[in-house]
């Protein structure tokens, strides 16, 4: 058990974690959090199961370096609709579509 | 009671979804494509001597071009959200904080510049270096010495394009003798370092941003 | 000794991100994230991967922490004055 596979496991009990929590929570920003946590769990499956032989792997490296500055983007991008939707409703959770 | 039925179905595929990989994971066979070995191959040719800066400025300068597209697209994408406010003025935190902040900015900018210089040959580079600038500002904007940022002028505007427009004016002036972002290998190194200038630039201008268009919308 | 290390820093990671999502409180829930984005720092040096140790550092867990610390503030002004 190397350090990547331990890391790869992780990763992907976060990567659910987070999927669960953008599911079934319904407060914006505790589902910006959820998300953030998704990002972060694939982010280590990628690194993690390139380097599960101990020896490192710099292409995947690049493409997580990538994907941590893109995610503050969006996560930036995020919170800003939803400061405009509590400015504008005052609402921190999606309305719920009505019950048929 | 539809709510509990739901919240155990979404547990129970998460936790089936874990063991799924997780077992899948520790069968994999080794990788049928290892790309380890053409990196540390081709890396004296590249301009750089770090394998990870190779990788994104060189060999995959093409996904850094369009990352730094996608950010500028949500830094615009922001400023549509946010609108046209007014800029409120800085609130002045402790003097303690104040002098604090007053120190730390230029050892911050003199750490960006190591990062953004020493990214060839060590763990550093473009985007560790803009980010460290753009914790600056952020640190400047919670003392209160630096106010949030309104709709840009023309100055502000320049800075936070000039990354992709440098690297963009690179890659086209490279096609006319190669294909796409093929540095001459004479060349590469400082082609990089221009690049990766620019980035830094910009980069710094649009993580402080994201921060500081949003930060002045509370007091109006 | 450093797979008992390794463990204990992804089994301190994955508490971290449940008590994220777990606490009632939204402030505690954003301390945490900054918490669990130290971790990862601390994870991604053991993965052998400065550079995203460094971007993480700074970006994923300093401008990210900002950001919602800043959201916080914000709605929580807006609802106490109404």
């Amino acid at each position: 058990m190397t350090t990547g596979f331990v890391f790869a496991l992780a990763g992907a009990a976060l990567f659910a974690l987070g999927v669960a929590g953008v599911v079934l929570i319904g407060h914006l920003l505790r589902r910006i959090l959820a998300f953030n946590l998704m990002g972060s769990g694939a982010c280590l499956v990628l690194v993690g199961l390139a380097q599960r032989h101990d020896v490192a792997d710099p292409v995947p490296q690049a493409m997580v370096l990538t994907g941590i500055v893109v995610a503050v983007a969006a996560t930036a991008l995020a919170l800003a609709l939803v400061r405009k939707l509590h400015a504008l409703t005052g609402q921190l959770e999606l309305p719920d579509d009505a019950d048929d | 009671m539809k709510r509990i039925v739901v919240v155990a179905l979404v547990v129970t595929l998460a936790l089936a979804f874990v063991f799924l990989l997780s077992g899948a994971m520790l069968e994999l066979e080794p990788a049928a494509i290892d790309l380890r070995a053409p990196v540390s191959a081709h890396l004296a040719d590249s301009g750089v001597s770090h394998p990870v800066t190779a990788v994104l400025l060189n060999y995959r300068g093409y996904d850094t071009l369009l990352e730094i597209a996608v950010l500028l697209l949500a830094l615009l994408a922001i400023l549509a959200v946010v609108g046209d406010t007014a800029a409120t003025r800085p609130v002045a935190a402790h003097p303690v904080l104040q002098t604090l902040g007053r120190l730390a900015t230029p050892l911050m900018v003199v750490v960006a510049v190591y990062l953004l210089w020493t990214g060839a040959f060590r763990p550093g580079g473009a985007f560790q270096a803009g980010a460290v600038l753009a914790a600056a500002a952020v640190l400047l904007h919670l003392v209160g010495l630096l106010p949030g940022w309104s709709t840009p002028r023309l100055r502000l505007r320049i800075g936070l394009a000039a990354g992709f427009a440098l690297f963009l004016a690179v890659a086209a002036a490279l096609l006319k003798q190669g294909s796409l972002l093929q540095y001459p290998p004479e060349a590469a190194g400082a082609l990089i370092l221009l690049i990766e200038a620019g980035l830094t630039v910009s980069l710094a201008l649009i993580l402080a941003g994201l921060f500081l268009f949003l930060a002045r919308e509370e007091g109006a | 000794m450093t797979l008992a290390f390794d463990l204990l820093l992804a089994l301190s990671l994955l508490w971290c991100g449940w008590r994220t999502l777990a606490t009632p409180r939204l402030d505690r829930a954003i301390v945490l994230f900054i918490t669990f984005g130290l971790l990862m720092t601390l994870a991604w040096a053991r993965l052998s991967a400065p550079d995203i140790g460094l971007a993480e550092a700074a970006i994923g867990t300093g401008l990210t922490g900002a950001l919602l610390l800043d959201a916080y503030g914000v709605l929580r002004r807006r609802r106490v004055e109404p």
